[in-house]
């Protein structure tokens, strides 16, 4: 409703307030005249109406009819023809497209989205992204103000730019989902809320573009990740390597659910960064128990990432693939030359990587120290903890054999 | 709506062009400003003369200061500009991305503020 009354109105404050408006008068109608048949279009159609009187008397409305033309006669709403449940609609679509604008900033982009597609309060979301509530708050009413002010317009891109907008929009969703998924920072591990938020977003996308592979991919590659959700943290809030994870423990219904939009969406045609991602995780997932895992294809689909969207992190994902296929040597050499390179010296993620191998291959002072810079970087508890663990261990003088890994 | 588009590149773009290409370029920005008069985009713009010519004005506690050069020292400087009459940022947008500085240097994109009309006297 709210994305319909934004379009209506062509301004998310107005609209906003007008959604309230709408509900204070069904308070009173709907108790004196039984509810209306259709609800939803009701509301819209009183927003809509109440605000054009409201704004009649207004001062705004001088500078709102300039920009806007709106009719200055009420405006019956038709009926709608979709189902009114499923809540999908065009108006979301734009609405997403709007959101997500390359002209808005990233961070302003995610709490956008969240705050009108999702409905999510700015508390909940300022509580979700660790910031003072008055942060967010500022964040949100930059973004909408420039919005108005720029006039970002509301609409579906056009066909040559629907590609490169759909990327942002992506990247939004999964954005949203790794924060939920894997925490920056802060005690849990999981924040379960972002992810659910996430993969309601990525259904949403795809109902809304039934033929977009990579909305597919992206929505099959969360609901993998998430099926595991229950087995990546043991009792104590510790994290469970994939390795060693009770596999009975994966959401069976929700892999399958997730394997089967992989399919599709490679049948698709899709060959983007979220296909390729979502086959890995597809592959980790078909393997009832670790040692099955078919590492070979993992590293070929890896290089293919590489090549199709290069970044350092993905190199580094390749590194740990080599290592399982060709050795532990193979995969320290190349995680080594990304070091070198100096870019990931931030990414405590980079240090653990290069401290595994080494320990596996028997070099426990350079382990420990690749241990330390790990330790030294990284922001989440638990990741925290699991390093040091592996660092005492490490530093046991009677494990003389570090455990087999494979 | 009116956008203020602002071409801010590296002024020895120009001055250590070779003439020919200095020539180009002029041509350039004449086709894509006879491009955009002709799709009625076109408000105005101009061409600036580099910031070795510029003085920032100041006035403090009622006295005035003029001193040498550009307010802010840049590796890009605000080198010229277009008004242009748009319908929206995405379309905006599009012509900046037209401007031949935008292949080297970048533009600066700036809605302009819808104030009311002044009173006259």
């Amino acid at each position: 409703m709210l994305a319909t009354l934004i379009r209506l109105l062509g301004d998310f404050d107005v609209a906003e307030e007008a959604l309230q408006d709408a509900f204070t008068i069904a308070v009173t109608q709907w108790e004196r005249d039984g509810v209306p048949t259709n609800p939803r279009a009701w509301l819209i159609s009183a927003g809509r109406n109440r605000t054009v009187d409201r704004l009649r008397r207004d001062d705004r409305f001088v500078r709102f009819t300039n920009t806007l033309a709106l009719p200055t006669e009420p405006v019956v709403m038709p009926e709608e023809p979709r189902d009114e449940e499923d809540g999908v609609d065009d108006d979301q679509l734009r609405l997403i497209f709007t959101c997500c604008h390359p002209a808005l900033a990233r961070e302003s982009q995610v709490a956008l989205t969240l705050r009108t597609i999702c409905g999510l309060t700015t508390e909940e979301i300022a509580r979700a992204f660790l910031v003072p509530v008055p942060t967010m708050a500022q964040r949100l009413v930059r973004a909408t103000g420039k919005i108005r002010a720029a006039r970002i317009p509301y609409r579906v891109p056009p066909a040559g730019e629907l590609a490169e907008r759909l990327d942002a929009v992506l990247a939004v969703v999964y954005l949203v989902f790794t924060e939920g998924y894997a925490a920056t920072s802060g005690d849990a591990l999981v924040r379960r809320d972002l992810s659910s938020e996430a993969i309601r977003l990525g259904r949403l996308l795809v109902a809304l573009m039934p033929d977009e592979p990579e909305a597919n991919s992206l929505l099959a590659l969360m609901l993998l990740h998430d099926a595991r959700r229950q087995a990546r943290a043991g009792a104590d809030g510790d994290i469970v390597l994939l390795e060693d994870q009770d596999r009975a423990c994966w959401d069976g219904a929700q892999i399958d659910e997730g394997l089967v939009r992989v399919e599709a969406a490679l049948q698709n045609g899709g060959s983007g960064p979220y296909a390729i991602q979502a086959a890995i995780a597809a592959l980790h997932a078909r393997a009832r128990v670790a040692s099955d895992t078919d590492w070979r294809q993992i590293e070929a689909l890896y290089a293919l990432l590489l090549q199709r969207a290069p970044s350092a992190v993905v190199e580094l994902n390749h590194a740990v693939a080599v290592a399982m296929v060709e050795g532990p040597e193979r995969g320290l050499l190349l995680a080594d030359a990304i070091d070198a390179r100096g870019e990931l010296r931030g990414y405590h993620l980079l240090h653990a990587v290069r401290a595994d191998l080494l320990r596996r291959l028997g070099r426990r002072a350079e382990a420990a120290a690749a241990y330390d810079t790990a330790l030294e970087l990284v922001t989440l508890e638990p990741e925290r903890r699991f390093l040091q663990r592996r660092l005492s261990e490490l530093r046991q003088p009677d494990s003389n054999q570090a455990p087999a890994e494979s | 709506m009116q956008y203020l588009l602002l071409i801010y590149n590296n002024e020895r773009n120009w001055t250590e062009l070779p003439e020919a290409d200095v020539g180009a370029l002029m041509g350039d920005y004449q086709s894509f400003t006879q491009s955009i008069a002709k799709s009625g985009h076109y408000k105005g713009g101009n061409a600036l003369q580099p910031t070795n010519t510029a003085t920032t004005v100041r006035v403090r506690n009622g006295k005035r200061t003029a001193t040498d050069g550009p307010f802010a020292e840049t590796r890009e400087q605000l080198g010229g500009y277009y008004l242009v009459d748009a319908k929206d940022l995405d379309e905006a947008i599009g012509i900046a991305a037209r401007i031949p500085g935008a292949l080297t240097g970048a533009i600066e994109v700036r809605p302009i503020m819808q104030t009311p009309a002044p009173v006259p006297a």
